[in-house]
Formats: C-alpha cells, structure tokens, sequence
C-alpha cells in the first residue's frame, strides 16, 4: 500500500512530465528540484516528447512481487531525445526482438495492481515508435 | 434568449458546435472467431467476424482512453488546459467506484480546472457523452469538452458474444463549428426501456436476451432514430456519403442501414466489427474515426449508436474544409487494424484475466 508515494509521482508518471533548468537549459527526469548538470534550482516543469531509442535492455522471466502475472516482459534503458535516460517496461512488443537503437515512444499503461482489492497504478512504458516497423511486424 | 427546441427539431445547441479533434485507439492482439469455434464448437459454429481485437495485459479502459484522447489532441491542437470536461463512456471501466475520467484528465494535462466523469449506458455511452459535449460547448459554458467511447467489452466463454466482444474506441474534442473538422448539424436520441442485454451488480459476464436482441431492440431503435433525425433535418439516405451504425457484428449494421435507404458502399468506409470485433462504447465512435480518416470538405455523414436497455443516439455531421491534413496528425484508424498480432485462444485466456490464478 503505497497510495501517497503512487499519487505524488503521477504527474511524471502518467505523462512523463520532468523539470528543465532555466540555467543551462537541461532537460530533467525524473524531475529533482536541482539541476545534474549545473547543480543550480530546477523547477520548471517540462513535457517530454516521449521519444527516444533503446539504450539496453533485458527481459525478466523472475518477476519480482506484484509483477508476476506480467512476465515475461522487457525492461529498458531508454535515452529520451531531450538526453535523459529513464528505465521502463517495454510493451506492445514480442520479448527478443528489441534491439540497442531501436526508436520508441512512451505509452501510459497499467504497471501493477495492488492485489484484487487495491488501486491500479498507472505510468509510462514504451513501444516501438509507430514509424518503426517493427509497430506492423506480427 | 433562445426558444428550446420542440420534439419535432434535432437536438442544436445555440451556438453551432463541432468537432475540433478525433483519436482511435485499438489494441495489438487479435483473436481470430475461429479460435473461439475450434474450442468451443469443434469448429462448426458460424462466424460472425473474423477477427476482434484484444487489449494486452497492461490495458484497461483508462490506459486506452488515454491514447485515443492524446490522438484527438494532436489532431486538434489545442491546449488541454482549454478542455472543460473529460467524460469516458463504457461498461467496462477498471472501477466500480473511481472515475476512469480523472485519470484521462490528468494524463493528458487537462487537471484541475475541469468536469470529469463516467458514463454508462451500455453501447451507447460514448455517444451520449458527445451529445451532453454539443450541449456543454453550444451553450458557451466550456470551449472545449472531450467525449470518449472506449470498452474492453466482456463475453462468457463459449457464449455467442465471446466471438465478438472487442476491444477499442475512440475520442472527440468538441468545439466551436468554426474551428471544427466535421461540424455537428444535428442530433437526435430515441429511447425506450427495452431488457435485451444487462450486467447485473458484481457479475462478471453479461446476459441478452437471444433474438430479442435483433428486431425490438437493434433494429427499431437504429432505424427509428437514423429516420427520424433524416426527416428533421431534411436529408435522404443519398444526401450522405458515409453513414456509420452501431456494429454488433457485420450482418445488423448491414441490414439496418439498408432498412433506412443506404447502399453497402456508404456503409463500408465505417464498418470495422468484421477485423476488430464490437467495441461495444467504442463501435460507431471509432467507425466514426475511420470515415473522418477519409471524408473530404462537404460530406456528410450519419452516425447512429445503439446502446442495449435501449436506445440510439443520430448526429448529422459535415466535413468541413479543415479536415483537409487531420488524419496524417496522428496514427489513422486504419494503421492501428494494420497493427496486428494473432494470438491463439489459450493466449486470450491470459489476457483477459480467465484463469484461477489462486
């Protein structure tokens, strides 16, 4: 039961809303107040685009609590094109046919049920980006 | 002040309302009617569709609204901080109690300075979230209001609807008509209390009333809604390029549209049951989508949705010149049957949560 953590991460959650710093100009996620890069205030929120490319991946047969009835699924590495890298379940793709490189784009799915009387948590996944073909292979 | 309209016009609002944005969404898997025959029937059965789409494990109503409502977005171009009203009609929202439509809403940035809710009236409760959107927005109270119809629709194993249960939908940002893509020019609901189809509290899979389901329910309240709107607004069946009837499998929306005067071509462009199944809230909004992907300024087209309980809602659109480069906006409805991965029944028995897992 983690309703409070689930509900104040939603916003980047459902909608991959990070932070940019009004400094140097870097695009933040997750947001963190403080800018990585030049370590002055951040808080202006930012939409993401969504889009990215995978920068690794594994797939995960050993699910762990909460996550079983998913597996087996892939969890990337994805670099977004603002430069964040961000990890996330990969979905609407076969496990085995994703590749380093491949171009993808954030969905909002449901990540987990907190059992069969519990909330549904909802966040970002990612796909293969609708012009890779890889969308139409089946 | 305006004089309300009597029975005998179509449901206008007093400023002219249309609509600004359109998105579908239909899931990855597909389940081949065939399927369900070969388990089921040893393969004897008759099939109604050939195929219906099958939302993945990560889908629900509220994930594929969201999609079809970032669709609709993109298509119109405009600032979610605009949209006054979020409403999601289906019967299968993931609650029994906790808006599906605040979870749109937020995901699309359209939080916190707007209405949000639920509407339920079986196949229907999309459609009449579009006519209280025409009413919202044409009487000035909100710019933008976004209707949505979208279902994962339930079907008991071995039961003639599990062939065609699907799942998909569509959303529709309603606006003003000046800024619209396909201007509402009327509207009208037909509604009676008719038991054909139900769900009753906590059961999981619904019930219909076999044949009842076709000539007192279907039939007289398509056809009787589709004509009457045509008589008040003046139309004939050849004054439409496209008309769109609810789809609960290929053979009803085929012969009601025939009942009323339409050839199969103005039926083709919208009839999708056949590859994705009945989308149930979702089944004409999105054979709506699919004939906005085509139309050009000046059609018109004529939707008629069937909720079961029951009752029709008709809207009399026109494509306006500002249709002209929507569709490419977003993926069109035609890509998403594109995208397309079989899957067997034992694969759908996972999906869609029919094992005993403890």
């Amino acid at each position: 039961m983690e309703i409070s953590r689930n509900w104040r991460l939603q916003k980047q959650r459902y909608g991959l809303v990070g932070e940019v710093c009004e400094h140097c100009g870097s695009k933040i996620f997750p947001p963190r107040d403080v800018c990585p890069a030049c370590a002055e205030e951040a808080k202006t929120l930012y939409q993401f685009s969504g889009k990215g490319e995978i920068y690794s991946y594994t797939t995960v047969y050993d699910a762990p609590d909460g996550y079983e009835e998913q597996a087996p699924y892939t969890v990337a590495i994805v670099k977004l094109e603002e430069g964040p890298l961000v990890t996330a379940q990969l979905t609407d793709v076969d496990n085995g046919k994703v590749e380093i490189g491949q171009q993808v784009e954030m969905v909002t799915r449901k990540l987990r049920e907190d059992g069969e009387r519990g909330v549904l948590v909802y966040g970002y996944k990612f796909r293969p980006s609708w012009s890779d073909e890889n969308l139409r292979v089946g | 002040m305006t004089q309300p309209n009597s029975v005998s016009q179509p449901l206008r609002p007093a400023k002219p309302v249309g609509i600004v944005g359109y998105g579908a969404y239909v899931p990855r898997y597909r389940l081949p009617a065939s399927e369900v025959s070969r388990i089921w029937t040893e393969g004897t059965s008759a099939l109604p569709i050939k195929e219906k789409a099958v939302p993945g494990l990560d889908e629900d109503v509220a994930t594929m609204s969201i999609e079809a409502a970032r669709n609709a977005l993109a298509r119109a171009q405009i600032d979610p901080q605009d949209i006054r009203a979020v409403w999601v009609g289906s019967e299968s929202h993931p609650y029994a109690v906790k808006p599906t439509s605040t979870v749109v809403a937020e995901a699309i940035g359209a939080v916190p300075n707007t209405q949000a809710a639920d509407w339920q009236f079986a196949c229907k409760a999309g459609t009449e979230a579009m006519q209280a959107a025409m009413g919202f927005v044409g009487s000035g109270m909100a710019k933008y209001a976004l209707s949505i119809g979208m279902d994962t629709a339930q079907g008991r194993p071995g039961d003639a609807l599990e062939y065609t249960a699907g799942a998909g939908g569509a959303a529709y940002l309603i606006g003003p008509a000046e800024e619209s893509l396909a201007a509402i020019e009327g509207s009208y609901s037909f509604v009676t209390d008719t038991p054909d189809f139900w769900r009753r509290q906590y059961e999981k899979y619904p019930e219909h009333g076999q044949r009842f389901t076709g000539e007192p329910a279907y039939f007289k309240h398509v056809t009787t809604a589709g004509e009457t709107l045509m008589q008040m607004m003046g139309t004939k069946p050849g004054d439409y390029k496209y008309i769109v009837p609810h789809q609960p499998n290929v053979k009803f929306p085929q012969r009601a549209a025939k009942m009323m005067g339409f050839a199969d071509e103005q039926v083709k462009t919208g009839l999708l049951v056949g590859v994705i199944g009945n989308t149930y809230a979702g089944a004409a909004m999105i054979g709506l989508t699919a004939v906005l992907d085509e139309a050009k300024p000046g059609d018109n087209i004529l939707v008629v949705s069937f909720g079961s309980g029951a009752g029709s809602d008709a809207f009399h659109l026109r494509a306006t010149d500002r249709i002209v480069g929507k569709p490419s906006l977003a993926p069109t409805t035609q890509q998403y049957i594109a995208r397309r991965t079989q899957i067997d029944y034992a694969t759908y028995t996972r999906y869609r949560g029919k094992l005993i897992m403890k």
